[in-house]
């Protein structure tokens, strides 16, 4: 048996799929509201609009979509980071994911940007839970927000000086030899 | 190695944080310019249960602003993450709110069969919505009982422990841990329940009921209780929400946010159930919504034993689900299922999910990238308590500092799922 490739299976679906149609309304409003070439890389994986934007656009996008009301989009869920180092200078990117309580919809959008110039504006205006999420971005990323009011490392210590999540640092010592495995990789 | 390459690009970006952090203010004097007080609150104050820290300023007995550190119990377990197989990954979300155990493993064993595409028999999901109500009652009783002893009410605390013990020990006949339970599999359970399990279940489902009413008939219209607890730290829907409230804490402030029915996962869409909500989002609202929800939580249990369905109690997957045990000594293939997937061995396919369950505190989501490796690529916890528990310095502020107690006890914070 070979396992099933689940992100294939919404294809073969009709497209009277509720999610499909709802993901194809909300992808129609965000075109009207903020034009079409505002968003690359659109894709539903497992049902989950996908998009990718700009660093110098996602702002307005989530300012907009929060005071929208025709999708209300107005709930941040979450906020990471995410670090593809062989991405030439669109090394670290941030995901934002946003849910409509109102209509249940949910919205992932993405932005990516060098690693030497990592500096994204702030939604602690917009959300105020923000906050603290794009402090554990910073903390473990290096992500500037610019007009964040308290940029600082939360969860690690406030005098390391390299940003733990970034691929680049191994997980343990990469220079120890003695537990060294060769088939299942240390 | 590239590590040191970097490291001088970033300590520009360090040392303009630094100066940023630097503006901000504290205020030292009140407004007859008398010196206000500096209070170091934690990290390791038995009021707060957990190790947090908060710097207060307090003008008196009154909160004048708070400053929360976070961060002690930090164990990087997005980072670890990446380096281990799906399976292994369940012990690391068993101690992120170790008051609820069951319900971390069984959403990310979810997410991980969201990614594979696996679909787990009726039995099986029944099972884990029985499992998850206990811990979301165990996890409410530790709450709403540790409330009382912060309001000075021991008694309630010692009467409903008895029952959480009894609930671990039901956990203990399922999967045999108690805390840090690491409870199913990827594609099922681990083992069917056992008559023991199920005899032990019916006699606590009966007796249960009788401590849960006396506990409510202790406090909810206890005259002392309720001077501490009505109208001591609101908050209002609107600002719930853009701080990012889930679950209980949401739910009293009059919001009816249940992932458990917007989105439903593991066959709630079975179960009869009511969402209680508060009106003002206090601590008494709190405190209400969890007990209720307690007896929600009752009721589904309730329906999913009696309508529990004979069959499997795992999917077939052979390649995610380990064979029995008997079968990998006499059968080849068994054999090499099993070592692959102890060894971590198997590949999952390239994509992004993103899961969410109803937690004890509110909605546990993991979001995970794969890049079609044997690890994740990326796996981001959100965990409800790291995010609601930023609005706490406002709900503290104006307060006195035994409101502030209860205020935080009532918040469900738990630190380990406050700093992963």
């Amino acid at each position: 048996m070979t396992p099933q490739d689940p992100a294939a299976a919404p294809e073969v679906a009709v497209a009277e799929d509720p999610i499909k149609v709802q993901n194809a309304r909300l992808l129609a409003r965000l075109h009207t509201l903020f034009g079409e070439d505002a968003f690359t890389d659109v894709s539903e994986p497992y049902g989950l609009l996908t998009a990718t934007t700009t660093r110098e656009r996602i702002h307005g996008i989530i300012a907009g979509l929060q005071q929208d009301e025709e999708i209300a989009l107005h709930f941040l869920t979450t906020m990471c980071g995410i670090n593809y180092p062989e991405n030439v200078g669109q090394e670290l990117g941030m995901i934002y994911h946003l849910h409509s309580l109102t209509q249940n919809i949910r919205l992932r959008l993405k932005i990516f940007f060098p690693v030497a110039d990592p500096v994204v504006p702030t939604l602690s205006d917009i959300h105020l839970s923000a906050n603290w999420m794009e402090r554990e971005a910073y903390d473990f990323y290096g992500v500037i927000f610019t007009g964040h009011p308290n940029l600082m490392r939360i969860l690690n210590v406030e005098d390391m000086d390299y940003f733990p999540m970034r691929k680049e640092y191994p997980l343990e010592d990469g220079t120890r030899e003695d537990k060294t495995d060769l088939f299942f990789g240390r | 190695m590239a590590v040191n390459d970097t490291l001088e690009g970033t300590h520009h970006i360090i040392e303009e944080a630094r100066e940023q952090q630097d503006k901000i203010l504290i205020p030292l004097h009140n407004d007859f310019n008398q010196e206000l007080t500096t209070l170091n609150l934690g990290p390791t104050h038995p009021a707060t249960h957990g190790i947090f820290q908060n710097i207060l300023q307090m003008d008196g007995e009154r909160i004048v602003s708070g400053v929360p550190t976070i961060g002690y119990i930090h164990r990087a377990f997005e980072k670890i993450a990446e380096r281990r197989p799906f399976y292994q990954i369940t012990t690391l979300t068993d101690r992120m709110n170790y008051c609820s155990s069951p319900i971390n493993n069984l959403g990310w064993h979810m997410t991980v069969e969201k990614m594979l595409g696996i679909t787990v028999p009726k039995r099986a999901q029944y099972m884990r919505v029985i499992m998850m109500e206990l811990a979301r009652i165990a996890d409410h009783l530790i709450c709403n009982s540790i409330l009382g002893v912060d309001t000075g009410a021991f008694t309630g605390f010692l009467y409903v422990f008895q029952e959480r013990e009894k609930i671990y020990e039901i956990y203990e006949e399922v999967c045999g841990a108690r805390l840090t339970t690491n409870m199913g599999r990827v594609g099922g359970m681990e083992r069917d329940f056992t008559p023991v399990a199920i005899d032990k279940l019916r006699k606590w489902l009966k007796e249960f009921p009788a401590v849960m009413k006396e506990f409510e008939s202790m406090f909810n219209r206890n005259r002392i209780f309720m001077d501490r607890v009505v109208n001591v730290g609101p908050i209002s829907a609107e600002k719930a929400l853009s701080y990012g409230f889930t679950g209980p804490n949401l739910r009293a402030a009059g919001v009816d946010y249940d992932v458990r029915v917007m989105n439903p996962y593991s066959s709630y869409e079975d179960f009869e159930f009511d969402v209680p909500v508060g009106t003002n989002g206090d601590t008494y609202d709190r405190f209400m919504v969890r007990n209720e929800e307690i007896w929600q939580s009752l009721r589904i249990i309730n329906q999913a034993l009696d309508k529990l369905p004979e069959g499997p109690y795992h999917a077939d997957a052979p390649h995610y689900y380990l064979p029995p045990k008997q079968e990998v000594y006499k059968n080849m293939e068994a054999l090499i299922y099993h070592f692959k997937i102890v060894m971590g061995e198997i590949d999952a396919p390239v994509g992004e999910v993103y899961h969410s369950v109803e937690g004890g505190n509110g909605e546990l989501g993991f979001y995970l990238v794969s890049d079609g490796g044997r690890t994740p690529y990326r796996l981001h916890f959100r965990r409800p308590c790291f995010i609601y528990y930023q609005a706490y310095p406002e709900m503290a502020v104006g307060t006195t500092l035994s409101d502030a107690i209860v205020i935080l006890s009532s918040m469900n914070v738990i630190a380990g799922e406050l700093d992963a």
